[in-house]
């Protein structure tokens, strides 16, 4: 258990919904499901979920902090919206559903093999790198993601489009050294590290 | 005196034959009034082109005037429409229905010109036979306007209804069986908000009610009384008033208002969530007073005062369920009632857990929903689950299903409340009941005691309470007719009626109020209530004839009729909803309406001209009921649905007040057919008389052995439920009678 889960515990004991409140994004929502299930049948991957996003706000009423945090249901999220346009009540469960996946990793406590999770940690150290997306590097350790094996596979298997992108002027060689940042590289690390701070000093607080 | 008067004049009938909408051109005018003046014996009979016109309603009214007709047959549209063109006064106004009974209802065709012509000119004889036999309803003249409303009951309900009343200049007086005004509302500590935004409970009223109440010089208040008896009828009921000391005063009234509230359920029945074991398990009522207790501070448990930092609310306690004991409706309240709780705790202390576990939130009202939207935003926890036991402890432990989570679940808390719900203080079943009940336990071997004290103690043959309708609360229909009991001049409101919270006991005060108020006017002037309102008619009886039989006295739906002491039916007018069941009741027909009798319906019937058996032209009646199945078929011709030209259509107040005569009369006249439409009865009654079509059935169950003996087939009599809705479905059943008497063959009763 990481410093800040043992933390967390200590701090809010039995009570979830409150740490939910307090530190998960738009977690001051979670209270008002009135357990429509509207969410849920919307849900165009609910057959997929293990807890459908009604139940998950249930759980944290009742308590269920891992159950919840270790949980894949959110990472399912594929930020389509459906549910949160539909929700009588009004909730954001889009954003709910993505701040409780990003508590759970600053916690430490996300599930790690799931894939979307992988994907979106994969996502942010490229765009952490140099403030913009190269895409070569993320096709290529999107592909290796699941091992060096399969990863040639996968490669083999995409390489009549990468060549045709390749062709058209879509996909740059040049992007494996180096790549293309943003103007102010600098600048970019500067204010992803202050956002970095400020969040931190929410977190202690 | 007023009999003689109109036996003395002479009945005129004038007949007018309109030629508007189309049935100039679709009928042959001029054989009309043949028709009516050699058939009908129609003293005048005159056409117009636009008869509801201001030029053809004078040429009418002239005739009244000038010519002495006080029987107007109107040959027209339907009786439901242009009523207030054809309002004649002080003479019988009679619709024959030609638009929508016939030139609706049949094509424009040569080939049927003849059939259609037909059903025309049997409207007419119809018509000029029901004039014939009709007289003009007047009052008995015994009414006098009595302005006093009793209101039986000092809750919120009772005092809303006194000072509305009070306030439209009706003096009131309030009976309170406790020593004390204000009922279950002055034992909370706050109610649920009336106003917007619907956030935060509200300060009951209660007690600046109590001192508006006290200020009305137009309010006279009993406390520590009943009613011991209650006799007459609607503008002169007289109650004895009875104070506990043993003192009685006896006061007249016009209407009554029976606001007796509710008792809450009993939670001793529920040994399974501990209450009576375990202190801290205690009901909705009971964590009022605790909470009037703490007044704002912190709410302590009632085992060892400890201050209670967790609180579970148990829904629907033997609510919705139907098991022995338990209640089988939803209170409708209670939801409210326990987020309006929770929020004691929540706004005294943010860190109470509160949770409120239910099946299912029903949050009734304007404000419902924000208000339950309110308690989640004050971190009131709802879980939906279902209770199975709470287990007895120093702090009692509940036992639940989660319905979301889908696993059972135990929590431990300081202080369990349960939502136990209403149960209506209406009173003693009907003595037909309560005869069911003895007979029942005698089978047994038990003795049956009737263990609800009455509350109004009526003078009625039916019994001293109104009747109750679903789960024991004195309803007519909540939906068709609020406030409506199946006791004229006497209007329900409040819990009594329906489970409610103070809020719509208050706005179901005004109705009642406003309602016993126009029953009181209406009474005074001899007119009936609802839903034959105004009407002046009442039942008369032929004592001669009368073999005190009864029934009419136990079928009548309102109680109206009471027994003399000689035994003979004595029919209390003002009581009287002006439905004919008795007149349907009565096996010697001495029962009759000035304007409508057994002779009113029995001769238009005979007044139809049967063609000879070998014409192949068959005759259908159809009796339909005026409220609901006289419309439909109304509505059904202006959609231009057809239905069979041998139909002869004649509306009746109610299916209760058909008279088996009317149909051994038309099978001996030579009817092929007989169809009875009337409202669907059952739970789900339409019945604007509650049990007409059902007493119908029953009755038309015992025509089939009838006809049997006269050896025709049991098809040709069919009685139908019909709500107002079934546009479609009533022209396919008359159409269907065709095709069965097509298959049957015809009646060979035709002479």
């Amino acid at each position: 258990m990481s410093n800040l889960n043992t933390g967390m515990v200590e701090k809010y004991r039995n009570n979830f919904l409150n740490e939910v409140e307090a530190n998960v994004e738009e977690g001051e929502w979670v209270k008002m499901c009135m357990q429509c299930g509207v969410c849920s049948g919307s849900c165009p991957l609910g057959p997929y979920w293990d807890h459908p996003p009604q139940e998950l706000f249930m759980m944290i009423r009742a308590g269920k902090r891992e159950e919840v945090l270790e949980s894949t249901s959110m990472w399912m999220c594929t930020s389509c919206y459906n549910c949160l346009v539909r929700c009588p009540r009004e909730l954001p469960i889009t954003h709910i559903m993505h701040g409780l996946a990003h508590y759970a990793t600053r916690l430490g406590i996300e599930p790690k093999g799931q894939p979307t999770r992988q994907f979106a940690q994969l996502f942010w150290d490229n765009l952490a790198k140099n403030g913009r997306v190269n895409e070569l590097w993320l096709g290529v350790n999107l592909y290796f993601m699941n091992g060096f094996v399969n990863g040639i596979k996968v490669a083999m298997g995409m390489a009549g489009i990468g060549l045709g992108m390749y062709k058209s002027g879509r996909l740059s060689i040049k992007e494996l050294i180096g790549g293309h940042t943003v103007k102010d590289k600098s600048g970019f690390k500067a204010m992803i590290k202050k956002a970095q701070e400020l969040e931190s000093a929410r977190v202690d607080k | 005196m007023a009999d003689e008067k109109k036996i003395a004049v002479e009945k005129k009938i004038g007949a007018y034959i309109c030629n508007g909408c189309g049935i100039g051109e679709r009928l042959d005018s001029s054989q009309l009034e043949t028709t009516a003046k050699r058939d009908g014996k129609a003293a005048i009979c005159q056409q117009h082109d636009f008869l509801c016109s201001e030029a053809g309603v004078k040429m009418i009214q002239d005739d009244i005037d000038n010519e002495g007709v006080n029987r107007v047959v109107i040959a027209a549209c339907s009786r439901r429409a242009k009523t207030e063109a054809f309002a004649f006064k002080d003479v019988v106004v009679i619709r024959s229905n030609l638009r929508e009974g016939v030139i609706w209802v049949r094509p424009d065709e040569d080939d049927q010109r003849e059939t259609t012509q037909e059903m025309a000119d049997d409207y007419i004889r119809m018509g000029c036979a029901e004039a014939k036999y009709a007289n003009i309803p007047s009052a008995s003249g015994q009414q006098s306007v009595n302005k006093n409303i009793l209101i039986a009951g000092g809750g919120i309900s009772g005092m809303t209804a006194a000072l509305e009343a009070s306030k439209a200049g009706y003096p009131c007086t309030i009976v309170e069986k406790s020593s004390a005004l204000g009922g279950a509302t002055a034992q909370l500590y706050k109610k649920i908000p009336t106003r917007a935004p619907y956030a935060d409970p509200e300060d009951t009223g209660v007690d600046a009610m109590i001192a508006a109440v006290e200020a009305d010089s137009n309010i006279t208040v009993f406390l520590n009384s009943t009613l011991t008896n209650t006799a007459g009828a609607p503008g002169r009921f007289t109650a004895d008033i009875s104070t506990e000391s043993g003192s009685t005063e006896t006061k007249e009234f016009g209407a009554i208002v029976q606001a007796s509230g509710f008792t809450p359920y009993d939670a001793n029945n529920l040994p399974e969530f501990a209450y009576g074991k375990n202190k801290d398990v205690v009901t909705q009522m009971e964590l009022e007073a605790l909470a009037k207790t703490a007044n704002g501070g912190a709410i302590k448990r009632p085992s060892d005062g400890k201050e209670v930092s967790s609180v579970l609310f148990i829904q629907c306690a033997g609510q919705r369920s139907t098991k022995a004991g338990h209640l089988e409706h939803c209170s409708g309240y209670c939801c409210s009632a326990s987020i309006k709780e929770a929020m004691y705790f929540k706004d005294q202390n943010t860190a109470i857990d509160t949770t409120v576990l239910y099946t299912d939130l029903r949050t009734p009202g304007a404000g419902g929903e924000n208000f339950y939207r309110s308690g989640q935003n004050k971190g009131v926890i709802f879980t939906k689950g279902i209770a199975s036991e709470v287990v007895d402890g120093a702090n009692p432990t509940v036992k639940f299903k989660d319905l979301i989570l889908d696993e059972d679940v135990s929590m431990e808390v300081d202080l369990v409340v349960l939502a136990t719900g209403m149960v209506a203080n209406a009173g003693q079943p009907t003595r037909a009941e309560i005869t069911l009940s003895e007979n029942e336990a005698k089978e047994a071997g038990t003795e049956y005691k009737v263990s609800v004290e009455s509350i109004l103690n009526l003078d009625y043959r039916q019994g001293k309470d109104v009747p109750h309708m679903t789960n024991g609360f004195a309803d007519s229909h909540f939906i068709c007719f609020p406030y409506e009991t199946q006791r004229t001049g006497i209007y329900t409101a409040g819990p009594t009626r329906r489970p409610m919270d103070t809020r719509q006991a208050m706005d179901d005060a005004t109705g009642a109020a406003m309602k016993a108020i126009s029953e009181a006017e209406n009474a005074g002037l001899g007119k009936a209530a609802h839903p034959r309102v105004a009407d002046l008619s009442f039942p008369s009886f032929r004592q001669e004839g009368c073999t005190q039989c009864k029934r009419c006295t136990v079928e009548c739906p309102f109680g109206a009729i009471n027994e003399t002491e000689d035994g003979y039916p004595e029919f209390n007018e003002s009581r009287c909803r002006r439905c004919g069941t008795c007149m349907g009741a009565c096996p010697v027909r001495v029962i009759s309406f000035e304007n409508y009798s057994i002779d009113t319906v029995g001769q238009q019937l005979k007044a139809v001209d049967i063609p000879d058996e070998f014409d192949e032209k068959p005759r259908i009646l159809v009796l339909a009921c005026e409220n609901d199945a006289y419309p439909a078929l109304d509505m059904a011709a202006q959609n231009r649905l057809e239905y069979s030209a041998f139909t002869r259509i004649i509306p009746v107040r109610c299916l209760g007040s058909v008279s088996l005569s009317w149909i051994t009369d038309s099978m001996n006249s030579g009817y092929d057919g007989v169809i009875l439409m009337g409202c669907p009865s059952g739970d789900d009654y339409q019945c604007h008389f509650v049990k007409g079509s059902a007493m119908a059935q029953e009755r038309m169950s015992k025509v089939g052995d009838t006809l049997e003996t006269l050896s025709l087939e049991k098809e040709r009599v069919q009685t139908y439920e019909i709500s107002i809705t079934d546009i479609q479905k009533v022209p396919q059943l008359i159409n269907e009678m065709a095709e069965t008497i097509e298959k049957i063959g015809m009646s060979p009763f035709k002479f």
